[in-house]
């Protein structure tokens, strides 16, 4: 008697367990036929001096703050370089989830710019398989530094550089995020007499993170000394390498990093990078970026950041 | 003796699922809706996810619910990365969920609004509770809809906040579910 109950009671509990595992299962089975999208590449909109694949979201806005300290290795009188610094103020807006825009002024030559940015591809698995995100960028320095006669100008035409990039990046794990970024810029003036109007590179960047919050980045702009015949950038500059780190908290990114750039924009890091990492020649520097959110669609009682 | 016994625990067993497939309707949706509230005098924090799987077996009660983290919405995108990255850890853990049953014996060939509450484990972050949900039970022609508030605590389910912005999120968070059910078609 006990067996028969024994045996009818697990039959009971084997098809109960079934059933329950089983709508479970269907549920998940569902999940695979989805696309999963691979989000926060990187923590900000910049890998440290350059552009990152990510861009801000739709009525989303980044107020950006960076600051270029003097070069560490000119002394103590100089305060290790502390006593003066290159800024960049910038707003950027985000038009739709892919699509940003931005303006910034930089005390560096006075340079005002502008960006679009463009998320063409995001990398996603699932039902559609895309190994790489892919971002496409275009932006426009204005020198509006006064005319000397070091550095004259004639027209208007004259103090604008273009910049085009393809940013193709890939976050190989949680941690791990690597991104190339072919870029093409042109200067309608090129200042001094070696250097070329167009100008070839590439920018090698990436993150690691260390905890939830924190990453560790670096990235390296590579110009080659010449194409062909013809020598791209006067000697002195130099190309770019920055170590850094993202710290998160709330509503702010920061990022505090060392580099041999002064420029905060490509025209800058590209064609004006003058620090040698060998000779100490290099500068302390962070970017705070806070964002603000203006989406009148959902109903919310503060429409700032947190 | 012995095959009789398994003749009759194989028969109870086919007899279930007959039962089960014949008078049991399976209800789903994947368009569920869910949502919650941080509520605290610094800033409120709110997120919206549409697109929620719900299976719900009429014949004896059983409910699954599944909830990806990936697809709450919330205003400020910046929130919503750390809503995944900081906080549920969507790599780790990508949706939440609940199994369970109604308690109840819900007629559902019967309009009406029905008082309902689940038993089960719900699932955040990979921590499981047991818990019973209360919420309303709407059938109306062929269609249920379901309705459940419920808080969940922070620490219940070991998300952690840090220190810097623990004034700014609740330690507990209410959460509201709207389920439009409808009859599976047999496949």
């Amino acid at each position: 008697m006990l067996k028969t109950t024994s045996v009818l009671f697990f039959s009971l509990i084997a098809s109960v367990a079934v059933a329950q595992t089983d709508l479970m299962k269907q549920l998940e089975q569902a999940d695979d036929s989805t696309v999963h999208y691979a989000a926060a590449t990187f923590k900000g909109t910049r890998i440290i001096n350059g552009h990152s694949i990510e861009t801000v979201g739709k009525n989303n806005m980044d107020f950006i703050i960076s600051h270029r300290f003097g070069a560490i290795n000119s002394g103590a009188g100089n305060f290790f370089g502390l006593d003066e610094s290159q800024i960049r103020l910038a707003l950027e807006y985000g038009l739709t989830d892919r699509l940003m825009v931005g303006i910034g002024r930089s005390s560096y030559q006075k340079t005002i710019d502008v960006f679009v940015k463009y998320r063409l591809l995001r990398q996603s698995s699932g039902l559609r398989n895309v190994p790489v995100s892919v971002t496409l960028f275009a932006s426009d320095a204005h020198n509006a530094s006064t005319s000397t006669p070091d550095l004259p100008f004639y027209t208007i035409t004259q103090r604008q550089t273009y910049t085009f990039q393809a940013l193709v990046a890939r976050k190989f794990s949680e941690k791990l995020s690597l991104q190339l970024t072919p870029t093409i810029m042109h200067r309608n003036l090129a200042e001094k007499l070696l250097d070329a109007n167009n100008v070839y590179a590439l920018g090698i960047g990436g993150r690691y993170k260390l905890t939830k919050r924190t990453s560790f980045n670096a990235e390296c702009w590579y110009t080659p000394k010449r194409i062909g015949n013809t020598t791209q950038r006067d000697p002195q500059y130099t190309n770019t390498l920055s170590l850094g780190f993202d710290i998160e908290t709330g509503g702010h990114v920061f990022q505090l990093h060392l580099t041999n750039s002064r420029g905060m924009i490509e025209k800058q890091f590209l064609g004006h990078t003058t620090g040698k990492w060998s000779s100490g020649d290099i500068f302390y520097g962070f970017n705070v970026a806070r964002t603000f959110s203006f989406d009148k669609s959902k109903n919310r009682s503060n429409s700032n950041g947190y | 003796m012995d095959t009789r016994l398994f003749r009759l625990a194989f028969l109870l067993m086919a007899s279930q699922l007959l039962a089960i497939c014949a008078s049991g309707q399976i209800y789903m949706t994947k368009t569920g809706q869910t949502s919650f509230f941080s509520e605290t005098p610094l800033e409120n924090i709110s997120a919206v996810n549409q697109q929620v799987a719900v299976l719900l077996n009429s014949a004896n009660g059983e409910i699954a619910v599944r909830i990806q983290h990936r697809a709450f919405t919330f205003p400020n995108k910046l929130m919503q990365e750390h809503y995944n990255e900081n906080y549920m850890e969507t790599e780790k853990y990508p949706a939440a969920s609940f199994t369970g049953k109604l308690v109840e014996h819900i007629d559902y060939s019967k309009d009406g609004i029905y008082t309902v509450s689940a038993e089960g484990s719900l699932d955040i972050h990979g921590v499981k509770q047991k818990r019973v949900l209360k919420g309303q039970l709407v059938v109306d022609h062929g269609q249920c809809t379901l309705n459940c508030e419920f808080d969940v605590k922070l620490s219940d389910h070991n998300i952690q906040v840090p220190t810097l912005v623990i004034a700014k999120i609740a330690e507990s968070i209410s959460v509201k579910n709207k389920f439009v059910l409808t009859r599976k078609k047999n496949p």
